[in-house]
């Protein structure tokens, strides 16, 4: 199974963030990491080319930082690494982003291809099916499990209120991984150290922007959300707060 | 057509989903703002039904998208109807709710028509005649006003609970239901679905809990949930958790509050180190209070909060499950 997992950059978990002067974007000088859900998706990856051999191959979009991702992932145990570098791929919509994996990638024949089911820093839940289509492929979302068939793949989409559905798919198709479908595995040392001979490809702007446009969309500003809940904090000592905090379930919520 | 606002609502199994609701209840809202007329559209099969309890609402006309290739739902029939039904009517702005069935069709139906989607949408705005939609980015901390570059139809996704379903208006009279047959091809329904089932046995119905202490990623160890389920058990309430901590397998899967898990409005909710993703808060936002108690000042969850306290939950839960025992016991 030769399987391409997208891979995404993104600010991490707890890092503050500030807006850049125009307010249409943060201000780069944060700690980084990989998009948790993307990470699952790797995690599935090289799950199945264990089950079934094959090739697990890394992509990302993003500048020289972006790079890390790839290098935890081969580390991890992924045979090679595309890396389309550029600031510009930062403040693209999933459109263009598809687009450039698509043309990334127009030389390689996968069976399969996994993103996370959304990033943390945008949350728009769109480039994998946007790729999906821009290939001509079958796809599925928020998939919690992966079986292979005569006919291609089973998979286990979930919905909403804990309800889930299989599906049976032709290979190739794109699929969009859930969170906590697997349980991630950590880096080897040994894995480290096989990562630095593995190849990494660069790609650059220049080679896909044919197949890019204007994005459709556009961030107009950025801030910091406006309240309309009137919060009251509770501070003082634990021993303090826990009365405080009592007094409130009896008398404001009356639960007590 | 005129322009107009086209408002595709979800069913499953011949139910309209109740976000289907808050769905026409934006479109309304945005109709009032534009002065664009307001149209509906159900797809599926045999949903003329449906499409007449849509007709009671406020709005010009009700479309029944019919296939029988519609049932069971799949990304290729439902993107190659919609396709060709916005195509012919060429609706300025395309509205639904986003769901997990809206989130699996919407960006491809959008990329076959060379257009795009604006999802999650939590509210939107005029810029002068300027279209702004508003949406949560890195989880809730920032917001953002999104414009359409493009040309229309512009699709745009919103939020459970952005608008309230209660709030829709009832039409004067019934809206007039066309129903329309499409044809789709053999062989572009790729996907084979089987029959939609619940996995975990539903031990706990946490929708009808008064009371909820839910647990997040900051209770840090499995053997911590105990601090929670005292405190639960000292307020005569459920326990509950965000998903990491069900995926991890501390709590079980019918015990997650969210998107994927239960969508729950107690009387009280009590956030323990949950830090208030989106995909967490759709599924409890609308409880009446929300007390939260997180060792992060910036925390997304602060936003929602009633009461809030900035500080170590392990040092406040103790004190605390014994002010409530001393309360309940008359004290």
């Amino acid at each position: 199974m030769k399987i391409l997992v997208c891979m995404k950059q993104v600010p991490q978990k707890d890092a503050p963030l500030k807006l850049n002067e125009s307010s249409t974007w943060i201000r780069e000088d944060v700690s980084y990491e990989v998009n948790e859900p993307d990470a699952f998706a790797l995690e599935e990856a090289l799950r199945q080319k264990e089950k079934h051999s094959g090739e697990v191959v890394v992509i990302t979009a993003g500048p020289a930082r972006a790079q890390q991702v790839l290098r935890e992932a081969l580390a991890k145990g992924a045979d090679r690494a595309i890396h389309l570098e550029d600031n510009a791929f930062v403040g693209l919509d999933a459109s263009n982003t598809a687009r450039a994996f698509a043309a990334a990638i127009q030389d390689e024949k996968f069976d399969l291809i996994f993103t996370g089911l959304q990033s943390d820093d945008y949350g728009y839940a769109q480039t994998g099916v946007v790729l999906a289509e821009l290939l001509g492929w079958p796809h599925a979302t928020i998939i919690m499990q992966i079986e292979k068939t005569d006919g291609g793949i089973r998979v286990k989409r979930e919905l909403e209120a804990g309800y889930f559905q299989f599906v049976d798919m032709p290979l190739p198709a794109l699929l969009t991984i859930q969170s906590g479908i697997n349980k991630l595995r950590y880096a080897t040392l040994i894995g480290i150290k096989q990562a630095k001979n593995k190849p990494l490809r660069k790609v650059t702007l220049a080679e896909v922007q044919s197949a890019m446009g204007a994005n459709m969309q556009k961030i107009e500003r950025l801030y910091i959300p406006q309240k309309t809940k009137n919060t009251e904090f509770l501070e003082g000592p634990s021993a303090e707060v826990a009365k405080k905090l009592v007094e409130k379930l009896r008398n404001e919520v009356r639960v007590l | 057509m005129a322009d107009a606002i086209l408002v595709i609502v979800e069913q499953r199994e011949g139910k309209l989903n109740r976000v289907s609701w808050e769905a026409l209840t934006a479109g309304q809202a945005l109709a009032a703002e534009t002065g664009w007329i307001l149209e509906a559209a159900v797809a599926g099969s045999g949903v003329t039904t449906l499409a007449h309890e849509v007709a009671g609402k406020k709005v010009a006309k009700v479309y029944a998208l019919e296939s029988a290739k519609l049932e069971p739902y799949t990304p290729d029939a439902f993107a190659a109807v919609l396709k060709q039904f916005i195509g012919s009517k060429q609706p300025r702005l395309v509205l639904m709710p986003h769901t997990y069935q809206v989130r699996d069709f919407v960006p491809k139906l959008a990329t076959a028509m060379e257009r795009t989607a604006i999802s999650d949408c939590i509210g939107y705005k005029k810029d002068g005649d300027k279209l702004l939609f508003t949406r949560q980015m890195f989880q809730g901390k920032l917001a953002a006003d999104v414009s359409f570059a493009c040309d229309v139809p512009w699709f745009v996704t919103f939020q459970n609970g952005a608008f309230r379903a209660d709030k829709v208006e009832a039409g004067a009279a019934a809206a007039p239901v066309e129903t329309v047959n499409l044809k789709i091809d053999e062989g572009v329904v790729r996907n084979k679905p089987q029959e939609v089932f619940k996995e975990a046995k539903q031990a706990v119905d946490l929708t009808q809990a008064e009371i909820i202490v839910s647990v997040g990623r900051g209770i840090k160890e499995q053997k911590n949930i105990e601090l929670a389920k005292q405190l639960a058990e000292a307020l005569g309430g459920e326990l509950a958790a965000s998903r990491p901590i069900c995926d991890s397998g501390w709590l079980p899967m019918d015990r997650q509050i969210g998107s994927s898990g239960q969508t729950v409005a107690p009387k009280l909710y009590l956030a323990l180190g949950i830090s208030g993703a989106i995909q967490h808060i759709v599924g409890m936002k609308g409880a009446r209070t929300i007390i939260a108690i997180n060792k992060d000042s910036e925390a997304p969850i602060f936003e929602i909060a009633d009461y809030a306290v900035v500080g170590n939950l392990f040092d406040i839960v103790p004190p605390l499950i014994e002010e409530v025992k001393k309360a309940r016991a008359g004290g």
